[in-house]
Parts: structure tokens; sequence; C-alpha cells
């Protein structure tokens, strides 16, 4: 029974996605019920996970973990899929296009990125990876009338369906060498199992596989297009919730190495990714004119970012990504919801220049902007920059100054096109006046990210202490 | 005073105030002038409460303040002032006041978003200069480019963008290396302590332990982002692009305390942190300075730009506090400590000046000018007595901290050479010339420009602003004891954390 409760936050989002279904079918007024049933499900399910967070243990013979990091990851993956839930009501109002599937989709790819972030056995990782990409691969193309949908969800599902390839033939090689799936037999034989070339191999081509979903250079070709042909409010799950999933899925496979018992044979190949990520997504992010394309460059160097985390392999590096990842959730969906808010119809207003002079017409709108776009850019007091902080001390400790100095010099470069959205706002003038439709639900969200970018950022301390406490 | 909350209290009440601020009606200028002013005020007279409660004779911090903040990390937030620190503090909070009054004429757009920054900017320059430990240090370092940022950007001249810009990637660029820094310090700090720390009082203990080659990196990351701030040549080109597009009010911030955080930071950081890597780079940062000081008064020569002339002689005065820094002798430091103030009023005081004249006529080309003299006399004395002050007449502040530079180093055993001075010493005859040069193309000769026919002398709340800094000017430079005997402690300990007895023989 206990177990019963340990999972109970997965509970709530299978139930929810239940629910969800019987409402659709039977209600007429589904389009205003759902969206509030599915916000209510998310907030539910993770503020339970987030009241039982020491409740560590492991369920159904050593499938899935409960409790600690794992509900950490639950509480982001929740809140976040919260907040998209409350930017979409208007949002999919705005293209008429709105699916009851939506927010069943939703819930069901959470429910995917649930079972990953808990996952003891490399067949719960798969499960999850698979449940929350296909709901992706639909969620991107959900708007049917949009050719530009219609592409983002195809590109998503090949290349999509290609990294899921190399997670699979690398589960097979780690089987073939291991004998076992289970993720906490091969932490413990890890440093005799490394001698085996094949099982090196499969944690190769898993890396790889995973490099896809985080969006790592070069595998980040989807990216872009994705981000930009997707619903906005969508591609902003894609970049934080996926995002998260897949750091977390890394995370726990690699466990035997974060935890300072075996030596990190990895650190060539992820220092490798996370040094071009950074450079790649903040060097081609100056040339965008497209305000998604943008953020979609800016993921990528994120990524970089926490990437650092993960070529450290030491505990701060785990609780640095993991910190990060919470960050960069909260300011990157702000940043989607503000231009999901500013979006006209028809994809009007995506251009970064239709941000010229938004601080004279919608002040509020313009300071919460800048706010995430000073976080990203690392800027302290905001939550952006602790995550940085504490990734590089994770680098520096792991004898990888020259990696921390690499991200110095990407973050410099970040500032620049961050801060381009910034002097369009405030120091140039309006071109075209931007009307907005009520977007009273979409601007809730966007404030509850701006506070909780602003108390991460001021007091990082507590959430850093329950991440460490667990490592 | 041991734990003291004064300090808290004087980075609250800007920071509160100015979110106070944001609750009053955009319509009411003159209420959010008079708002800000009073906060300000109020900054200023908690300083003033500390400096009376100040005791010079302890050479340790005082006033300090210290609660954890994020203890997984060891991070405090520990603040306090010693005698390095206290006499800035009191330059930031009490130029903030004047430059709010004298934007009254000049800002008249979006004041209240003008009078916020204003005041966020006062928290960060005091965080910088009062904080202890250096996670806390590198916040506002950073933070504090946000409001500056703005101010450049919305207020500014034409290029204000590029110059906005320009500033901020400088600045940060110095700033993340810093940081990493600063994480390596306190990660090597953790085999010796046996806990990760960034509280500067025990790192002081750890810095001078650190192997001489990664002493050196660091340093060098240290003192690359501070010769950035100050800036050192060649770091210098942010300068007069930021400083000419600023708006009045922030040049004189820029000025007069934005830059004295660069050798603030070398002072407090840089040397006692990294004392044999500050032994060995001082020559070769001495020999930068030197150059700063000639190239910064040659280029402020041939300016047609009335505030670029003065954007430059920073470039040369801030030379100065440098080469006093690193001649590490009781004299030079005391100076550069002085110079710092001094280069604060009297610059801050020029770029005023510029300011006034320029809401006149609306140009700085010192060509449009010539014969004001008898069109705006007092206007004409008080430019005449700044630039003096500036270039530094005895009896005035501006020669009080050259003369004590120009003696500590002669005679320091770190530089060991007396062509520092030689040079350095050039650029107070430099300085004589550019800015009497100026001033007599601007206030002597006739009258050519017919649009100067109406142009108005200064107005009481002008005159009013230049008071107080003409009168800290003559003090200063009549009896610089009440202000080198707060800093003499303090400096002698940063010397002894440098150079300890038994291996320099100081003469």
């Amino acid at each position: 029974m206990q177990d019963f409760y340990n999972i109970f936050p997965l509970v709530i989002i299978g139930g929810g996605i239940l629910i969800s279904l019987l409402i659709e079918m039977y209600s007429k007024r589904s389009e205003a019920i759902l969206p509030w049933v599915s916000i209510i499900i998310f907030l539910f399910s993770g503020l339970y996970a987030l009241t039982t967070v020491d409740y560590v243990s492991v369920v159904f013979q050593n499938m899935l973990a409960t409790g600690g990091n794992v509900n950490i990851f639950y509480f982001i993956f929740t809140f976040g899929a919260a907040i998209v839930s409350m930017l979409s009501v208007e949002y999919l109002r705005k293209y008429d296009a709105y699916f009851g599937e939506f927010y069943i989709l939703l819930q069901s790819s959470v429910l995917g990125m649930m079972f990953m972030a808990g996952a003891r056995d490399l067949f719960m990782i798969f499960l999850g990876l698979e449940l929350m990409s296909i709901c992706f691969y639909t969620l991107a193309g959900l708007n049917r009338k949009r050719l530009t949908a219609n592409e983002a969800s195809l590109k998503y599902f090949l290349l999509g369906a290609f990294a899921t390839g190399f997670i699979v033939y690398g589960i097979a090689l780690i089987y073939g060498s291991a004998g076992t799936t289970s993720l906490e037999i091969i932490s413990s034989r890890f440093t005799e199992l490394t001698e085996n070339i094949l099982f090196i191999g499969g944690m190769l081509l898993f890396l790889i596989g995973f490099s896809f979903k985080i969006a790592a250079f070069p595998f980040h070709m989807w990216v872009p297009d994705v981000y930009q042909g997707s619903g906005t409010t969508v591609a902003g799950l894609f970049s934080t919730g996926g995002k998260a999933a897949a750091f977390s899925a890394i995370i726990v496979t690699f466990f035997a190495v974060f935890n300072n018992s075996v030596e990190n044979i990895f650190t060539p190949y992820l220092s490798a990714i996370a040094v071009l990520s950074m450079l790649f997504g903040s060097i081609v992010a100056i040339a965008q004119e497209d305000i998604k394309r943008m953020l979609a460059y800016s993921s990528i160097a994120h990524t970089g970012y926490m990437t650092i985390g993960l070529a450290a392999g030491n505990y701060e590096g785990v609780a640095g990504i993991i910190f990060y990842l919470a960050a960069y959730t909260f300011m990157n969906l702000g940043a989607f919801g503000i231009v999901a808010i500013i979006e006209g119809r028809d994809e009007t207003n995506l251009s970064i220049n239709s941000y010229a002079g938004l601080a004279s017409h919608h002040p509020i709108l313009a300071a919460m902007l800048s706010v995430f776009m000073f976080s990203l850019a690392g800027i302290p007091p905001f939550a952006g920059f602790f995550g940085k902080y504490y990734v590089f001390i994770a680098a520096i400790k792991a004898d990888l100054i020259w990696l921390a100095v690499v991200g110095v010099v990407s973050s410099v470069i970040g500032v620049y096109f961050y801060l381009r959205i910034v002097v369009l706002m405030y120091f140039r003038d309006a071109e075209a006046e931007i009307s907005l439709s009520s977007h009273n639900t979409g601007l809730l969200a966007v404030i509850i990210s701006v506070l909780l970018v602003i108390v991460l950022g001021l007091a990082p301390g507590s959430i850093i202490d329950l991440i460490t406490s667990f490592l | 005073m041991e734990n003291s909350s004064l300090i808290t209290y004087l980075l609250l009440v800007p920071f509160i105030g100015s979110f106070l601020l944001l609750l009053i009606d955009k319509s009411r200028e003159h209420l959010i002038r008079y708002t800000g002013l009073v906060i300000s005020l109020l900054a200023f007279i908690i300083s003033l409460i500390i400096f009376f409660n100040f005791d010079s004779q302890n050479p340790d911090f005082q006033f300090t303040h210290k609660f954890p903040w994020i203890e997984n990390l060891n991070i405090f937030y520990f603040v306090g002032v010693d005698g390095l620190s206290l006499l800035l503090v009191l330059l930031t909070t009490f130029l903030t006041p004047l430059t709010l009054i004298s934007s009254w004429s000049s800002i008249k757009t979006r004041v209240k978003e003008f009078t916020f920054f204003m005041l966020i900017l006062e928290v960060g320059m005091l965080g910088v200069f009062v904080s202890l430990d250096l996670f806390l240090f590198y916040i506002f370092w950073e933070a504090m480019l946000i409001p500056m940022y703005f101010i450049i950007g919305i207020w500014g001249g034409k290029e204000r963008i590029y110059a906005s810009i320009k500033f901020f990637i400088y600045t940060m660029f110095g700033g993340l290396l810093m940081l990493v820094a600063i994480i390596w310090l306190a990660v090597y700090a953790s085999t010796p302590l046996g806990y990760f720390t960034t509280n500067l009082v025990e790192l002081y203990s750890v810095g001078p332990e650190v192997e001489s080659t990664i002493q050196n990196w660091m340093f060098l990351a240290f003192a690359f982002s501070f010769a950035i701030k100050v800036p050192l040549f060649p770091l210098h080109t942010w300068l007069p692009d930021a400083h000419v597009q600023a708006p009045t009010a922030g040049s004189v911030i820029l000025a007069g305390v934005l830059l004295k955080m660069g050798t603030y930071g070398l002072l407090r950081f840089c040397l006692p942190l990294f004392p044999q890597a500050s032994i060995t780079f001082a020559p070769y940062i001495s020999v930068l300075a030197v150059i700063g000081i000639i190239y910064g008064a040659l280029v402020a020569m041939v300016q047609t730009d009335m505030k670029k002339l003065v954007a430059y002689s920073s470039v040369a005065h801030l030379g100065f506090v440098v080469l006093g820094i690193f001649a590490m002798t009781q004299e030079a430091v005391q100076g550069a400590i002085i110079q710092m103030i001094n280069h604060g009023l009297s610059t801050g005081a020029l770029f005023l000046l510029v300011g006034v004249i320029y809401e006149r006529t609306h140009t700085r080309e010192i060509s449009e000018y010539g014969g004001i003299a008898k069109l705006v006399p007092v206007y004409s004395f008080m430019l005449l007595f700044v630039s003096l002050s500036s270039i530094g007449l005895p009896g005035l502040n501006g020669f009080v901290g050259e003369f004590l530079i120009l003696i500590g180093s002669f005679k320091s055993p770190v530089l060991g050479s007396w062509w520092f001075t030689v040079f350095a010493a050039s650029g107070v005859i430099f300085a004589a010339v550019y800015l009497l040069w100026m001033y007599q193309r601007v206030v002597f000769g006739e009258v050519k420009n017919p649009k100067l026919s109406t142009l108005t002398d200064m107005n009481p709340r002008e005159i009013f602003i230049m008071i107080p800094i003409i009168i800290f000017i003559i003090w200063i430079g009549i009896y610089p004891s009440t202000f080198l005997n707060i800093s003499e402690k303090s400096t002698a300990k940063v010397i002894e954390q440098v150079l300890p007895a038994e291996k320099v023989t100081l003469k």
C-alpha cells in the first residue's frame, strides 16, 4: 500500500488522463472545463510530489524510484505543464485550434516524462521516452490546418524515431554486455563493465540518442524548425519538460559516475558536445530574426551549459543540472508565454522587430520579458545565473576550468542576443502598436513564472539544499 | 562596532524606496523627483552615521553584518566597511542626491523609471563597496550593470544603443572571467579549510598560499575584470562611448563611482588575495597605468567634444590611481584612495558643468563656444575652479592625491624604478595643457557664435549642486588629514598583507 502512496503523483496524472478522456467524450463544454481540469491535475500532482519528497523508495521490482530528486523532477514537469496549459487556453482560441486531445496528450506526455525521471531500468526509460515523444510529435502537428505545423511534426517524428533507434540499439548492446537492464546492477558493476568495449559502445549510442532529445549540437537540426512550426506554447514544453526529462534519464543511467565512485570516461564526448552546443547555439542565435528560432538556438546553448554538469560528472554537476533545469523551465516558459501572448493570429508578430517599443505600450509585459532575458543571459540576481554558477563550480571541481571559461565566453555572446530584445523593447520606438486580446490566464502564468525566477534567484538555498540532500 | 545592521539599512533604504517609488502615478513628476531625493538623502544620512561612529584606529572591518544566505555553498550575506571602502561609500551616497537634483532639468521623459534606476544603481554600487563575500560582491557587481545599461540606453545620446551594449558586454566579459576565478579560489580553498567558501576574510588567509602559477592565473582573471572597469589602457575603449552617450547624471555616476569599483577591486581583492602574483605583475600593470596617463592626456588634448575630453581625462586620472595601488607603499596607496575620491568630485563636477551648458545650447563642441566669460561669469568661475582642481593645483584636492602617489611610487620597492614617477609626473603637465586649453577656447576670446547671446547663467539649483562639491574640493586640498586618517590603518593592513615585513624591506 505504501508503494501506492509513493507513486501517487503518477496515479494522479494517469487518472487525470482517463477523466479528461471522459470529459472530452461526453461533455459539450469540454473546451471550457478541460484546461482547468488539467491545470488542477498538474498542480495537485506537483504539490503532492513536493510534499512527499522525503519518502525515498524503489517500487515495482526495482523498476521505478520515488521520492528524492525524482519528485523534484515531477515538480518541474507538472508545474511546467500547468504553466503551458494556462498559456494554451487563449493561445488555442486565437488560432481556433481547440482540440480536446491537446490537454490529454499534454498529460500523457507528462506521464512519460515522469516515467523517465523515475526509471530504475532501461526499459522504463524507453517506455517513458516513447510515451513522451509520440505525444510530442502529435502535439507539434495538432493544428493540422497549418502547413508549418505539419512540417514540424513530420520532422520531429522522423528525427525522433532516428534517435530512438540509437537508444534502442544502445540498450541492446548494454544488455548484451551486462546481462541486465536494471540500472542498479549496471551502476554497481560500472567499473568492471567499462572494460568491455561493447558496453562503452552501447552507452555512447545511448548518449547520442539522448543528445537528440536534449537538443545538443550536432544533433540539434530539428530544434529550430520544430519550435518555429509548432504552437508557441507546446514549443515551450518541448524546450523545457522534454529537455528536463531527457536529462533526468541520462542522470539515472550514469548514476555510478555521479556517485563519484567511478571515473567518468565519457567526459571527452560530453565536453565536446557541451562546447559545441554552447558556442553554436549562442553564435547562431545572434543572426535570428524570428523570436521562436532565437529561443530555439538559445535552448541549444542552454543544453550546452547543462551538459557541462554531465561532463564534470560529480555531485555538484547533478545538483547544478537539476537546479538549472528548474530555473530554465520557468524562465524559458515565461519567455515563450510572452511570445504566445504577443503573437497575433496567423503567426504575425513573431519577428523580433515586432517587439520594438513594447515598453511604452505594455510596460509590464516588457519588464517581465526583460527579467526572463536577463535570467536566460545569466545575469544575477535571477535564477539563470545561479544555475550557471553551480554548473561552473562542478566543472572547476572536476578540473575542467577550460570548460568553464568556454562557458563564460559563450555567455557573453549570449548576452548580445538576449539584450537585443531588451534594446528593442526599451530603446526603440514601436513600428506598429500591438493590440492584445484578453489574456488573463496567460498573463497569470507569466507572472507566476517571473516570481519563481526571482525567488529561485534570490533564495536558491532551500531548493539546492533539498536537491543535494538526496545525492 | 560588531554586528551592526546599519549597512543593511543603508542598502535597504534605496532598494525598498525604489520600489515604493514605482507605486506613484507617473504623471506626478515633482512628487517622484522629491521622493527620490528624500530616499537618497536618507541613505546619505545613514552613511554619515556610519562615518561618525567609525573607529579609524581599527584596521579591521567594522559594522559587519553576517547571516547565512545559501548554506549549502557556505555563502553568507556578509557586509562591512573599513578605511578603504568607507570613503567610497560616502562618495556614492554624496553624489547620488546631487545627480538626482541635476537631472531635474535634463531628464524630461520617463522620470519615474529614471529615478527608479538611479536608486537601484545606488544599491548596486554600495553593495559592491560593502560586500565581504565574493559571491555577494559578484552579484552586486553584475546586477549593477542592468540599471546603468538602461540609463545609458533610454536617456542617452544618438549612439546610445551601441554605447550601452558595448558597456554591458565589456564589463560582463571581465566579470564572468572573475567569476571563474572566484569559484576556482573557493574550490582551491576547500582543501586547506575543509569547506567551500567565498568568505573574503577567510580567503585572505588562503589566497597567499595558492601555488604561484595558479595564483598568477587567478590574479589575471580578477585584474582583467577590474582593469576593464577602471579602465586601464588598452581596455578603455568602452569608456568614451559610454560617457559621451550617457545622460549627465549617468556620466557623473559612471565617472564618479563606477570607475572606482575597478580600482577598489584591485585594492580589496587582487592585492591581498594574490600577493605574490601582484608583486610579479606590478611593474607590467604600472607600465600600462603610465601609458594610460600619457595616452589619456594626449587624446584628451585633441578632442573637439567637451564631454569626450573629460572622459579621456578619466583614463589619465585613473592611471594615477592604479599606479598608486601597485606601488604598494603607504603614501601611494593612501594617495590612490584620496585620488579616487578627488576624481569622483572633480570629474563628476566637470561632467555636471558640461551638462549645464549642454542643456542650454545643445552642443558640446568646443569650437561652438568662446567668450562666454562675460555672458556667464558664475559658470565660468565654477568651470575654472573645477578644472584647476582636476589639474592638481596645490591647495585644491587633486594635488594631494597626485603628490602622494608620485612620492609613493618614487620610493616603491616593488616597482624598483623612478622612471614610472617621471613619466607619470608628465601627465600632470599634460592635464594642465588640455584642461586650460579647453577653458581658454570655451570661456575667453570674443563671442563668435550668435546662438550664445541668449545664454543664461547658472540658476540657484545648479549652483546649489556645485557648492557641496566645491567645499569638499577645498577641504581635501587644505586639510586632507580628515580623510587620510580614515584610510591609514586599513591601508597599512593591506600593505602588510602584500609585503610581509620579512620578505621585502621597506625603505
